[in-house]
């Protein structure tokens, strides 16, 4: 990697007056997709603005009628929570089936969603439980809804000094499930993931990995079709994505309504 | 932070991993540089306890903590009970996974983060099925 400026602020008012520092300035959470960038040299980057030694910000709570999943909570945390498993056991499901066990240990849950790739697998499942994220900026604190924070494939609608500081969650209990369709049993990218869930009779469809970004679709299995817009890739062909699409979501709604 | 027991002091710069001050600075061969990027496992150290892969752990993110490469896992000169299981059971080829490996299966029954080019996952199993029943029959 190339040399860089690192800082470990302690607040999220020193993280964002970093961030809106000149330069290119990039936050460090589990490092598992910055490092890899970095070392790629996808990314050049003057500042690296580590964000745990910030307080508050890692763990998962219920208050009042949401459940709040701190930034830096770790994949196996995540998955590990027992408000998270007596609610959400797709939830669980989504997190077995990321990298590895050495990389669930570093990821983050705002990382996955933060470097807003179109394949990440907590988006999803996020989108089906109508997640809104709250963000801490200079000028303040705002709630933006899942569904309106992926602009594109690495865009989100975070301004340069915002940083997420809690993914929040409505507390229903679901019944769902996620199918990540790829060729690997670990440490692989989805070619097609569906996510789907029942709260209480309103079930809720979203998909991964075939549009710019993780989209909510409406439940129906032609909806899906015509809603989706794979690329053609090394890993698969828009058409067998837009296949599977088909097949994954006629499962997925069949295995919800079971 | 304490590498193997040993409390160590260094100064480094933030661009490098843990990897590479484990390997260069403190002469830790044992951690094996694959991929570098998070995918082979082959840099798998216990940070705190935890297998995580040394290779994208920023160096000053590990200040503090505790680390455990595979030179640190014999006790009193005696090696751990997964290290007898991996020889006893000829679970090496040509060794490259092989420190990673025992560390992972510290913590998992089948390590899924960690590749062997040589592709001897059979007996890696085995090893790894073979510590458990001796030293944790009730498990």
């Amino acid at each position: 990697m190339r040399a860089f400026d690192y800082e470990e602020p302690r607040t999220l008012e020193e993280a964002s007056a970093l961030m809106a520092r000149p330069g290119r300035n990039r936050l460090l959470a589990g490092g598992t997709d910055l490092l890899v960038r970095l070392k790629r040299r996808e990314w050049t980057v003057d500042r690296v603005i580590n964000l745990k030694r910030i307080g508050g910000l890692r763990g998962v709570e219920e208050r009042g009628d949401h459940v709040f999943v701190g930034p830096l909570t770790t994949l196996d945390e995540l998955a590990a929570s027992e408000i998270v498993a007596n609610r959400w056991p797709m939830l669980v499901e989504t997190v077995h089936e990321m990298g590895s066990p050495q990389v669930r240990a570093m990821s983050t849950a705002g990382g996955n969603l933060c470097n807003a790739s179109p394949a990440a697998d907590l988006a999803p499942p996020l989108l089906c439980l109508d997640a809104t994220l709250n963000v801490w900026g200079t000028r303040g604190e705002r709630l933006i809804p899942l569904r309106e924070f992926f602009l594109g494939p690495g865009k989100t609608a975070l301004g340069p000094d915002e940083i997420l500081k809690e993914i929040r969650i409505p507390a229903a209990t679901a019944r769902g499930c996620f199918i990540k369709f790829c060729t690997r049993r670990a440490m692989d990218l989805a070619f097609v993931s569906v996510a789907c869930a029942a709260v209480g009779k309103d079930v809720r469809l979203a998909l991964g990995a075939v549009s710019p970004t993780p989209i909510r679709v409406p439940p129906s299995v032609e909806e899906a079709v015509r809603r989706c817009s794979p690329i053609d890739d090394i890993r698969a062909s828009a058409e067998y994505r837009r296949e599977m699409v088909r097949v994954l979501v006629r499962r997925a709604l069949e295995r919800v309504a079971s | 932070m304490t590498v193997n027991g040993n409390i160590v002091a260094l100064e480094i710069e933030p661009h490098r991993t843990l990897l590479e001050v484990l390997r260069n600075d403190l002469g830790l061969a044992g951690v094996r540089e694959g991929c570098s990027t998070g995918d082979c496992g082959a840099c798998t150290v216990l940070v705190n306890g935890k297998p995580l892969v040394s290779c994208l752990v920023l160096a000053p993110d590990a200040e503090g903590a505790s680390i455990t490469t595979i030179e640190g896992l014999a006790k009193n000169g005696k090696l751990d009970p997964m290290q007898e299981a991996f020889i006893a059971k000829g679970a090496i080829q040509c060794g490259f996974c092989t420190p990673g490996m025992i560390l992972a299966a510290k913590t998992e029954d089948v390590p899924e983060g960690n590749l062997c080019r040589c592709t001897g996952y059979k007996k890696i199993q085995e090893a790894i099925r073979e510590e458990r029943r001796t030293t944790r029959p009730q498990a």
